[in-house]
């Protein structure tokens, strides 16, 4: 039975889960000067791929595998030491846990939003709801690392007016890393939670802090 | 030649008040002598010998076990500068820390900084294992390259568990041979010194203090036991010290304020 067209519901930005009001960092990397074009926006990307990126594919990899997501929500915790980044994935979680039980119902996803009611981190939701779709791990890996740069590729077009058109060059030109990360992550996913990679990013973590003490700013986070 | 070595502490209140060390094993370039503590209450052990290490395929490793009720400062007398090894085969050097902490006890650990000097790889990683009372500060600083010099390989990883359960994991991977765009705007974005300082204490059961900034590239997080961490960036290790330095006094007070209250 092929699954591609599930991927892609799953993996659409107009999928009702809403992560188009989340820039993953760009909105105070911009502020601070550190993206100014398309080639600083590439760094930014891969950089955050490698880090947060990996460990989020992984968690959701591990998740979609039929790992215990409640110790997966753990392992996410212990990832993220922000509260501005740990709220985030939990806000997002939710929204994605009422797309997901009315698109893809199952007894794990109502099980799961029982047992953390507030939301469990998103990528812990995203692999349960890959799973409830009849997805592979892998296949919630890749969705993973791909929001992970097109949420601030988005973000950049409309912060700093980046052409839609360099935008998504960008992403094409970092689809190979995207593939090999997303590949690492399932294989990781294999070996158990204690298994799983903790990769972090300091500017992300401290930025994530100041940008929510902003009195306003475009994106949640 | 590489070299591989194991220093090994043990630290076991003596029922007294104070805190013996009935294991104190030096091994290799990891000599470890016991020094004066400023604070009585503390026994303190200084790492002085590693400096002329990790080359390229050392495996060095410190183990530290503060027993129930025991109370240790582990420092270093200098920086540790990671060098490349000898020869075109040379292998990644490693240095492991296993840090246990049983209950009632007080593990500081607060070595100098790891320096990356170009053309080196090193791996560290960090495992400390907290009892449910244990409290532990710990100072983590990683500076790419000696003044001036581009800088070699570096990846860390600190996990640590509290009775059992992960309270923090983390790895970071810089310089050549690491994952793309480990210098760019979401990770490092040019800053040349990096550090982690942590402070686990059950007092921050009921307490943990809100998140904040300590200047324009360093905050301060709650974590989601009772713990706090501090990251912070800076061009050089002064710099991230003074940033480090000052958070770890006001942190020390305000966790002795909530032991008393």
């Amino acid at each position: 039975m092929t699954t591609r067209a599930a991927l892609l519901v799953l993996a659409d930005g107009r999928f009702p889960a809403g992560g188009h009001a989340h820039s993953g960092g760009a909105e105070p990397a911009v502020k601070a000067g550190r993206i100014r074009d398309a080639r600083d926006l590439e760094e930014f990307c891969l950089g955050r791929l490698h880090t947060t990126g990996l460990t989020s594919a992984a968690l959701a990899a591990a998740a979609a595998q039929g790992l215990d997501p409640l110790a997966l929500d753990e392992a996410a915790d212990a990832r993220t030491p922000s509260p501005a980044l740990r709220n985030a994935a939990r806000r997002l979680g939710r929204q994605l846990m009422r797309a997901a039980r009315a698109t893809w119902p199952s007894p794990e996803l109502a099980a799961l939003a029982e047992a953390r009611p507030r939301g469990a981190h998103q990528p812990v939701v995203l692999g349960l709801t890959a799973r409830s779709a009849g997805l592979e791990p892998a296949d919630a890996a890749h969705c993973v690392v791909y929001e992970t740069v097109s949420g601030p590729a988005t973000a950049v077009v409309r912060l700093l007016s980046l052409d839609p058109f360099e935008a998504s060059a960008v992403l094409a030109r970092l689809a190979p890393a995207l593939d090999r990360v997303a590949g690492q992550a399932a294989e990781a996913a294999r070996h158990g939670i204690d298994a799983l990679p903790a990769a972090s990013a300091p500017l992300l973590d401290i930025s994530a802090e100041a940008h929510a003490a902003w009195p306003v700013r475009l994106f949640a986070s | 030649m590489s070299v591989t070595a194991t220093a090994r502490i043990t630290a076991v209140a003596d029922g007294r008040g104070s805190t013996a060390l009935p294991v104190l094993e030096s091994e290799g370039p990891l000599a470890l002598r016991r020094t004066r503590s400023p604070d009585p209450a503390y026994t303190r052990v200084t790492v002085v010998g590693a400096m002329s290490a990790p080359l390229g395929g050392d495996r060095l490793a410190v183990e530290v076990l503060a027993g129930d009720g025991a109370r240790l400062t582990v420092d270093s007398a200098a920086a540790t500068v990671a060098l490349p090894g000898a020869g075109p085969d040379a292998v990644p050097a490693s240095y492991d820390v296993r840090l246990r902490v049983g209950e009632g006890a007080e593990l500081h650990w607060l070595p100098e900084q790891i320096v990356s000097a170009y053309g080196s790889e090193l791996d560290l990683t960090t495992r400390a294992d907290l009892a449910a009372t244990a409290r532990l500060v710990l100072r983590e600083e990683q500076v790419l390259g000696r003044h001036g010099e581009r800088t070699g390989r570096l990846s860390t990883r600190l996990t640590v568990r509290r009775a059992g359960r992960p309270l923090l994991d983390q790895q970071l991977a810089y310089g050549p041979g690491a994952p793309g765009g480990w210098d760019g705007a979401a990770v490092l974005g040019g800053h040349r010194a990096v550090g982690q300082l942590l402070v686990v204490d059950p007092a921050f059961e009921d307490a943990l203090p809100p998140p904040r900034l300590l200047g324009p590239c360093a905050a301060l997080t709650p974590l989601a036991g009772p713990a706090v961490l501090v990251t912070a960036l800076a061009a050089d290790a002064r710099l991230l010290r003074a940033v480090l330095d000052e958070a770890l006094e006001g942190l020390l007070k305000e966790t002795t304020a909530l032991q008393e209250a």
